[in-house]
């Protein structure tokens, strides 16, 4: 058997603001990689999954970016923030509620209390659950290298199944940003997971949607995820849903109108086609009705922290 | 190299280590403190969490530098001035330390929460707990005992949940905990990988990583030229028998002609650094000749199967073991109902939360010789000189170790010592040789302390796995509801060498008529050989297997006769005077229909139901019940020896040690040990110490296996303690002098007040003879109250009832322990656990990929002690190590199939496959997670 390699960085750099960082990754040429918690990372590149570096950049003590603060409509995270700051978040408990439920589910909290949504969007894995409850709230990243900052939609940051637009040896995700649910609005996520050997999910969703006073939906977004090679924002079940009145029908539709959006694998030991299939007609639904329920009564309970 | 300032445990400390140092790593190498143990590497096990700035996190995985500037909190901080912290007190009180490797891990998860929750002036709640820890893994205690000492040390009052048991005395039948419970909770505790000797080398072994070949040649010329490397050794180099084994020899210390799984040892390396030999194995060029592999037991009896042992006169058939009593056919023709069935069980891994660890030291070492430091007065431990080779090793068997390692270095027995470390579980997994030749070897030929650690990747590989089994089973019953025979077949996957197959499948097939009394029984069982990883010991010693089968059987029998499930158990079930299918007359310590009763009459209190429907999610409760013997039985000489000292300490009064080299691995054998000798000699429990597994100093004290240390060393024990007394009375002459006055009057006249007592348990007959083939059995009867969600399959297990016959409870304390944790465990073979093979190469290959319960499976127990003494068990005490983690799964399909009808025929449950029957309105579910064939086609008959 190969020994997993237990010398997988030789300089390890704590750099206190973005430009330090940037300037270091600059300074390595491609031979420095970004690291936020390292929860994922660094158990990767333990297997022997990623070509050692010679440096780390570790994002995840920079300066001013480990808080959440709200700034003009948006709740604004740093790349420090880990997910255990994200569950305990009163204004993200309340205003971005999937985001919240999602977070708690990932890992242990050992992992949640190092690993960082940002380390979780920049891995880019088509079912991080982070990244789906940060997706169906219309979420935000912003990206800084040599060549200044920049902000993208996150649906537009997934090249492939692990695999960012953001270039991890030369750029940092420095903040995401999603703009809160307001009157009428609520969002909802789920997972089903098995309790064997695999720690990916069967499925991952979440949901962010808009009532009128007359329950019609307004506005709504909905992510999946594994889907595809990317986390999936469902616009096809999006535009069933956008115009039409909240039903128990319209949610199934929306289920069926998803799942005929997307062709659905079968994956060894994890989960067949059919019950991720089912999964989705059972489940989807079940948490458009919920974030129903928050848009309508303006309570955000969210389902514990960490199942 | 760069500077590296935290503080730890409320010292600041400054360091110069490399940069890609893991905080685990500075903590346990750098800092010497190594109370922080390491399960996994993989952020999975968290048995490494300790706390960075308050905060829980793993630190295997934590780069060091990413704590640079902070706060650090690990278990040697929590301790001060010998005053225990009230997490520490509470695991103590609560017996939440078994073998003790994840004790500083849940202990400082736990702080975390308490602190957190303190802070916020929130009571600490057992959801709270449940989260917390959901990923600080513990495989002994079940965590039951966890959640109640992390609630007592939040500032709750919740005493330790003790079963009811009969009158204790003066030590036996109280509750103490383990004698090295404290050093376990405070971090003091050694492990072998805790130990470090003056000029220690670090050795890897090179793995065949193909399931069956040829070995061309081995060319380990780089490998040797590659500076730091002090030796490399490969089958040439072995001295003696290159072939070791626990029952047949037949598994290479190196192999040099063949390998016959991805496992096998082909050449071991030791250097200066772990770093350095992991690179020399790269260097060795092994040239194969690749085979075809034969994966499957069933198929492994095919006329054209690849042979494993092409030297076997029987093929790859290692063994067909055979129960016959009575006339099935005539059994089969008084029956009005039959019940044929074919089931399969899951290959299982121990996940002992330590992977193994050997440290050889070489004969005639002194520290000194490597600048370390020397006490003359040593026994053992870094700092003695050691006159032989030396293996440190946590051992389920230190003197079948110390003959193995003999053997191989071609010398006496007696030339090796064995020296016993703390064990971080076994559970039946730490029974056959890993490191300890090789160690031993590497150790002479480099003249230096050799230590060898298996990453976890490597013990996934390497250790002989739960035997997967194909069990074909025919019971028939008359309508009246009397079994009248049973019929089976059996097949056990036992991988690529013997291990303890035979034995094993043995207990499956004695077992295979379940605890009742069926008049006729005819069982085969094939162990056979394939290239997938050994088989061999593992809790429940192949009963586990059976017992699925049979008590799947039980309920569909139940069903088609319109009877109780529990009522028609107990209308078969053994008592004293019945006949065991192997031909035994039961004459004492039949407990069972206690059992049966007593979680029978806790199942229906209140508005008893045996399922119903809340929303989407359905309950319902399944009955089953077990036995296992105690002992290693068929024959089998079955001793153990124990030496009791007694002296007179001038402050302490009499003091005693006993010492034996039976192992503890956490199930508590010390304070068994302790009371025994205590209660004999009329002595302080707290007067007495124990010693254990030092081959030099401890007479042999057989296997830790079969439920067997607490009967046989308990009994050894006992008597070389009365041995003593009775040297005692004789000298002084008045029986009725006190114990301090016959001390000295022994002192005074150069008396000795030491006895070694070799106890043979009482005889047994072989398998075939008819005669008693064990000197006891333990009994149990569990029922589990399952959920099952509708809409995803999902099973949970939310309360289980049990009742065990121990003979006598010894000690309440870790008694209540090891049956939690035995039923927890068994909660993993129903739904989580599944070592997957793929054509000879593990699936499993990571801990990742092998999930056992965590403290979120672990349901409401509630649990009866029943005591039918046994006249020969020490104050009538007989095994109970095995026996709570054989019924559960079988409670849990029952509960399963009451709940939807559908019935299990593999473990553990898929979840994906139950909802797909439940959905298509079908009775049963054939594959389990995990399996992607159907369950082969077996006969009847004993036919091959």
């Amino acid at each position: 058997m190969t020994s997993p390699p237990t010398n997988c960085w030789q300089n390890y750099y704590t750099p206190e603001t973005v430009a330090e960082a940037v300037a270091l990754l600059q300074r390595y040429d491609g031979q420095a990689r970004v690291i936020g918690g390292g929860t994922d990372l660094v158990v990767e590149i333990r297997r022997g999954l990623h070509r050692p570096v010679t440096a780390m950049v570790d994002a995840s003590r920079i300066a001013g970016l480990d808080a959440i603060t709200e700034e003009n409509g948006y709740i604004m995270m740093g790349c420090g923030v880990t997910h255990s700051q994200i569950v305990r978040n009163a204004q993200i408990i309340d205003r971005g509620t999937c985001l919240a439920e999602s977070c708690s589910v990932i890992g242990g909290p050992q992992v949640r209390n190092v690993g960082t949504l940002a380390g979780n969007v920049a891995h880019a894995l088509p079912a991080g659950d982070g990244t789906i409850g940060l997706l169906a709230l219309g979420g935000e990243i912003e990206v800084a290298g040599i060549d200044g900052t920049r902000w993208m939609a996150v649906e537009d940051s997934f090249r492939g199944p692990g695999k960012s637009r953001i270039d991890r040896h030369r750029e940092v995700l420095t903040r995401l940003r999603f703009r809160p649910t307001g009157m009428r609005e609520g969002s909802a996520h789920h997972r089903v997971m098995r309790p064997q050997g695999l720690c990916l999910p069967i499925i991952s969703m979440a949901v962010r949607l808009q009532l009128d006073d007359g329950n019609t939906i307004t506005e709504t977004r909905i992510s999946m995820g594994p889907v595809g090679p990317v986390p999936y924002l469902a616009k096809p079940a999006i535009e069933v849903l956008v115009g039409n009145t909240a039903s128990d029908e319209l949610f199934s539709k929306a289920a069926d109108v998803a799942l005929s959006s997307v062709s659905l694998r079968a994956s060894k030991y994890r989960a067949s086609h059919e019950y991720r299939a089912q999964m989705v007609r059972t489940f989807l639904p079940a948490i458009l009705a919920r974030a129903v329920a928050r848009a309508t009564t303006a309570k955000a309970v969210p389902k514990g922290t960490g199942s | 190299m760069s500077r590296l300032r935290m503080i730890v445990n409320d010292t600041a400390v400054d360091l110069d280590v490399p940069e890609s140092r893991y905080l685990s790593e500075v903590l346990r190498k750098d800092l010497q403190l190594t109370g922080t143990k390491i399960g996994c590497n993989e952020a999975e096990c968290g048995i490494c969490s300790v706390l960075v700035n308050g905060t829980p996190v793993v630190s295997c995985v934590y780069p060091a530098f990413k704590a640079q500037g902070a706060r650090v909190e690990t278990i040697e901080s929590l301790s001060r001035n010998g005053a225990l912290h009230p997490l520490q007190q509470a695991f103590l009180d609560h017996g939440a330390v078994q073998c003790g490797i994840c004790t500083p891990g849940l202990i400082m998860t736990a702080k975390g929460l308490v602190d957190e929750k303190a802070a916020a002036g929130e009571p600490v709640t057992e959801d709270d707990i449940g989260i917390a820890l959901k990923d600080t893994y513990c495989r002994c205690t079940g965590y039951r005992s966890v959640i109640r000492a992390i609630l007592q040390a939040s500032g709750q009052d919740v005493p330790p949940l003790l079963p009811a048991t009969q009158p204790a005395g003066e030590s036996v039948g109280k509750p103490v905990p383990n004698l090295d419970a404290r050093a376990k909770i405070t971090g003091s505790a050694q492990y072998t990988d805790d130990y470090r000797f003056a000029g220690m080398l670090h050795a890897r072994t090179k793995r065949a990583g193909v399931p069956h070949a040829r070995i061309r040649s081995i060319d380990t010329s780089a490998a040797r030229a590659l500076d730091g490397v002090h030796a490399v050794l490969t089958h040439e180099d072995v001295p003696g028998s290159n072939l070791h084994g626990l029952v047949i020899n037949d598994w290479p210390v190196l192999c040099g002609d063949k390998v016959r799984y991805v496992g096998d040892a082909v050449a071991i390396v030791a250097a200066d650094s772990e770093e350095v030999a992991a690179a020399a194995l790269e260097l060795i060029e092994v040239d194969y000749e690749e085979l075809p592999a034969v994966v499957d037991a069933t198929e492994a009896a095919r006329a054209d199967a690849p042979l494993v042992h092409e030297e076997r006169a029987d093929g790859n058939l290692l063994k067909h073991i055979e129960v016959n009593k009575g006339d099935v056919a005539a059994g089969f023709a008084a029956a009005d109902v039959v019940v044929d069935q074919t089931y399969r069980t899951p290959a299982t891994e121990h996940a002992f939360l330590e992977p193994e660890c050997s440290i050889g030291v070489p004969a005639g070492y002194n520290p000194e010789s490597f600048d370390g430091s020397c006490d003359p007065d040593a026994s053992r431990g870094e700092t003695a000189k050691h006159d032989k080779t030396t293996v440190y090793v946590g051992s389920q068997i230190p003197y079948q170790d110390r003959d193995q390692t003999a053997a191989a270095l071609g010398v006496e027995p007696d030339s090796v010592r064995i020296v016993a470390t703390l064990t971080g579980g076994g559970f039946g997994g730490k029974e056959d040789i890993t490191g300890q030749i090789h160690v031993a070897l590497l150790a002479e030929a480099t003249r230096r302390p050799v230590k060898m650690l298996y990453s976890r990747q490597e013990s996934l590989l390497v250790h002989p796995k739960r035997h997967a089994t194909v069990i074909r089973i025919r019971t028939g019953a008359t309508r009246a509801g009397k079994l009248t025979a049973v019929e089976a077949t059996l097949y056990g996957d036992g991988g690529a060498y013997a291990s303890l197959s035979e034995k094993v499948l043995t207990r499956a097939t004695t077992h295979a008529a379940g605890p009742y009394d069926v008049p006729h029984v005819k069982v085969d069982c094939f162990a056979m050989y394939t290239n997938n990883a050994p088989s061999g010991a593992f809790r429940g010693f192949g009963v586990t297997q059976s017992c699925f089968a049979v008590e799947s059987n039980m309920d569909m029998l139940a069903e088609k006769l319109g009877l109780d499930a529990v009522e028609f158990r107990r209308m078969n079930a053994l008592d004293i005077g019945a006949v065991t299918s192997t031909g035994q007359v039961l004459r004492e310590s039949v407990g069972l229909q206690e059992c049966i009763d007593k979680v029978d009459r806790d199942m229906r209190d209140g508005d008893f139901c045996w399922s119903w429907e809340e929303g989407e999610r359905r309950f319902a409760w399944g009955m089953a019940v077990g036995y296992k013997n105690t002992g290693l039985g068929g024959g089998a000489p079955d001793k153990a020896s124990a030496e009791v000292e007694v002296w007179l300490d001038p402050d302490r009064g009499p003091l005693a040690e006993v010492r034996t080299s039976s192992a503890e691995m956490g199930q508590g054998l010390p304070a068994v040990l302790a009371a025994c000798v205590a209660e004999e000699l009329g002595i302080p429990f707290g007067a007495v110490s124990v010693l254990l597994g030092d081959t030099d100093y401890c007479p042999d004290g057989g296997p830790t296996t079969a439920s067997r240390q607490t009967f046989v060393s308990g009994n050894a024990a006992r008597l070389a303690a009365r041995d003593v007394a009775q040297q005692l009375d004789a000298a002084a002459g008045d029986p009725s002098m006190s114990l301090t006055g016959k001390l000295t009057h022994a002192m005074e006249s150069g008396i000795s007040a030491l006895a070694q007592h070799e106890y043979w348990a009482p005889e047994t007959q072989a398998l075939g003879s008819g005669g008693d083939m064990h000197f006891a059995f333990g009994f149990c009867a569990q029922a589990a109250l399952c959920e099952i969600d509708m809409n995803t399959g999902e099973v949970h297990v939310r309360k289980i009832i049990a009742a065990h016959d121990v003979g006598r409870a010894i000690n309440p304390l870790t008694l209540a322990g090891q049956i939690e944790g035995g039923i927890v465990m068994c909660i993993g073979y129903a739904l989580t656990e599944h070592y997957i093979q793929e054509q000879g190469k593990p699936w499993t290959n990571v801990m990742a990929r092998y999930k056992m319960p965590s403290i979120q499976h672990t349901p409401a127990i509630t649990s009866h002690i029943v005591e039918h003494n046994t006249s020969t068990g020490p104050y009538g005490a007989k095994g109970i190590g095995e026996l709570p983690s054989i019924p559960t799964s079988a409670a849990i399909t029952n509960a399963i199939y009451r709940a939807t009808g559908v019935r299990m025929r593999s473990l553990p449950v898929d979840q994906d496959e139950l909802l797909r029957a439940i959905r298509a309105g079908a009775t049963e579910v054939e594959l389990a997670w995990g399996d992607l064939e159907p369950i082969p086609v077996v006969a009847l008959g004993g036919e091959q």
